[in-house]
């Protein structure tokens, strides 16, 4: 099994532009089912390169084509709109992959979404998420991966892809590997992720990638202490070298100034390991522990 | 992007919150003096110089100054401009009229991440840091998360009224304290902020409550829909760093650090454990540098041509995991971003990894460019690059 995407997946494209047209195209070639694109001007024509139709709207997607799952690929500034409209079209999954949506934008997206429920929201600024073998939903490298019995999650895309290849090296596969993004207000956070996995029966071990700022890895962590205690899981947190106040590269990696503390990556990983968990220093590191602790059986 | 006192005050202004007279934003101690003579013969009793500067504490280190004379302007002026407040140089001070205080408050909103809100913060103690009567005091301090569904229409005049009633405001001033919490709230949201506070407000001996401070923070992701949004940039105080300014215009995600070894890689996260590879390896990091997902000839050269012009870097560190982009287009990146900056002492030690890798470290090896050394690990990348800086 898998979780949130498998072969069932029917995937509607929103934004088609070069950026879109890309990366759909290669989901397509992996497997992935995607069944139209949406084009506020295009509706009724083909789209090029993938040989799918393309609709006015997500709600003729799903009505017509069959779509449960939307990849959100528009520019930031219609990002809003498009996830709410993917909401109301009644798919199941929708995909923000578009980096740099404003924060106001996404409480309420938020609102809507995620606190009514009954959609899953994963992004915005994330890589999306790939079922290895099954499906891959946005901009995650495929091939670097094959599928096995570790489950994946991430606030980073290339640190993930690191520690994918690093298992992968050591002959480790990947149930689902999620891209839970970088931004401050996200639909699917870590929790969200574990909790999937620890009720997926073919995820065996859990790695999760956190980043300095938020505190959404401890609320993970004591989770994870209270309720599978017996999963091996493995964590790293990036940026134990990022001064305070300075935003490094996502827009929710900050350790605040003079805030409540728990921000930086050293209070981080000493929470988790109070909760049992082994934390790495570096991604390599990451990979080794996830391959010791599944050696030992 | 952070507003400075009198950039927040003017965008107060604009949306009906309550300031004092408005001031005049001065870089010389001539515009100093003659600001201080027009205020002063406006009818103003004394003026307020205050440092310019994104960074709080200003008044502990000497940066803001009472002057009940044109002289007394002149010469906090020459002691103020040019100062160093933890780090930052005052290169502009705001003459401001100065307003009679009868009480101090604290009032703030603020983007709330963890509850996916808005926290709105009201205090009876203000003038202090608020962290600081939070540990000593919890009590005096009001907080209240608004859920955007709550306040669709804005923050309601009687969750206002609440809130500052709760906080214990004297009952004179509740009213007007509430309308400028309603005020406060929409100039947050209008305004795509994700923090405006004001430390402190104030009651004045005529009992009236105005903003003595204005902490502002706007969100840039949010510039498209604000027309003068690149205005709020001002020069000496927005370019903390010369590099980082360069960057900025670029497009360029780009962190100055203050360690030997430039550090350049593709992915945010990856960047960011790259910082702490070199750490752990016994080094410093320069910088952090983000190339973005293409990793392209073009994005290397403009990256690469960055870190190598602060001086403090002695070795770089480029740390490439090849996804989508392959292995052997990075290195053809490498190699030609090699050759458009020309001569350059630094080694850039390469860590490659990911999608056709292999044929990327050969291409690497073949082009036998005096100034590439490869490594096969981060860690061993690391190592080097360290010991590289170290012997420069």
């Amino acid at each position: 099994m898998s979780i949130f995407i498998d072969e069932s997946t029917k995937v509607v494209v929103q934004g088609i532009g070069s950026q879109g047209t890309f990366h759909a195209k290669r989901n397509q070639a992996y497997g992935t089912q995607v069944v139209a694109g949406t084009h506020p001007k295009k509706g009724g024509t083909t789209w090029e390169g993938l040989d799918v139709p393309v609709f006015t709207s997500v709600k003729e997607a799903v009505t017509e084509a069959g779509a449960n799952t939307s990849m959100v690929m528009v520019p930031a500034p219609f990002t809003k709109d498009a996830i709410l409209e993917a909401y109301e079209a009644g798919v199941e999954t929708i995909i923000a992959i578009t980096e740099g949506v404003p924060v106001h934008d996404m409480t309420e997206v938020y609102d809507t979404v995620v606190r009514r429920g009954g959609v899953r929201l994963l992004g915005p600024n994330c890589p999306g998420l790939i079922s290895p073998g099954k499906s891959n939903v946005g901009i995650i490298p495929a091939d670097i991966t094959f599928p096995g019995k570790v489950g994946l999650v991430s606030r980073s895309g290339t640190l993930t892809y690191q520690i994918m290849h690093e298992l992968a090296q050591a002959g480790i596969g990947i149930s689902t590997c999620v891209g839970i993004g970088g931004d401050p207000v996200i639909g699917t956070q870590f929790l969200d992720v574990i909790d999937a996995f620890a009720a997926d029966p073919d995820t065996e071990a859990i790695a999760f990638v956190g980043e300095i700022g938020g505190a959404e890895e401890q609320k993970a962590g004591a989770w994870i202490r209270d309720n599978i205690p017996d999963i091996p899981v493995v964590g790293y947190i990036a940026g134990f070298e990022a001064p305070e106040g300075k935003q490094m590269g996502h827009a929710g990696a900050i350790v605040k100034e003079g805030g409540e503390g728990g921000e930086s990556a050293a209070e981080k990983k000493e929470i988790l390991e109070g909760y049992g968990i082994s934390v790495a220093m570096n991604p390599s590191e990451a990979a080794r522990l996830m391959i010791e602790r599944l050696q030992q059986g | 992007m952070d507003l400075v006192e009198f950039q927040g005050k003017q965008l107060f202004g604009r949306n009906g919150v309550p300031v004092p007279p408005p001031g005049t934003a001065c870089r010389t101690v001539d515009e100093v003096v003659a600001a201080a003579e027009k205020h002063i013969g406006d009818g103003a009793t004394a003026v307020m110089v205050k440092a310019q500067v994104k960074t709080g504490g200003r008044g502990l280190a000497g940066g803001v100054k009472y002057a009940p004379s044109v002289d007394a302007a002149r010469e906090h002026a020459e002691a103020i401009l040019g100062l160093d407040i933890k780090g930052h140089i005052v290169n502009v001070v705001y003459i401001e009229p100065a307003s009679d205080i009868a009480e101090e408050y604290y009032l703030s909103v603020m983007h709330d991440r963890v509850n996916k809100g808005h926290l709105i913060i009201c205090s009876r103690e203000g003038g202090v840091e608020i962290e600081e009567v939070n540990r000593t005091n919890p009590e005096a301090v009001v907080k209240r998360t608004l859920l955007p569904a709550e306040s669709l229409n804005g923050l309601n005049l009687g969750t206002a009224r609440g809130i500052v009633a709760e906080a214990k405001f004297p009952a004179d001033i509740v009213d007007e304290t509430a309308e400028l919490l309603v005020k406060l709230f929409a100039a947050y949201r209008d305004e795509d902020a994700t923090l405006a506070e004001i430390n402190p407000l104030i009651k004045t001996e005529q009992g009236q409550v105005i903003a003595l401070d204005a902490k502002v923070t706007l969100d840039d992701n949010a510039a498209f829909r604000h027309d003068g949004f690149s205005e709020w940039k001002i020069e000496g105080i927005d370019a903390d760093d010369p590099l980082e300014a360069e960057a900025k215009a670029k497009g360029i995600q780009y962190v100055k650090l203050d360690g030997s070894v430039g550090v350049l890689g593709n992915g945010a996260g990856l960047v960011m454990a790259t910082l702490d590879v070199v750490a752990q390896s016994g080094g410093r990091a320069a910088n952090f540098l983000d190339v973005g997902g293409g990793a392209s000839a073009d994005a290397m050269a403009e990256s690469l041509g960055l870190v190598l012009k602060d001086p403090s870097v002695k070795s770089v560190f480029i740390n490439i995991f090849g996804g989508i982009t392959r292995g052997e287009e990075v290195a053809n990146g490498i190699l030609e971003a090699i050759k458009r900056l020309g001569d350059f002492p630094q080694k850039l030690v390469v860590r490659l990894d990911g999608t056709n890798a292999e044929e990327g470290r050969r291409i690497l090896e073949d082009a036998a460019s005096d100034s590439v050394v490869a490594a096969a690990t981060m860690q061993e990348a690391a190592a080097t690059a360290v010991e590289l800086a170290s012997q420069a």
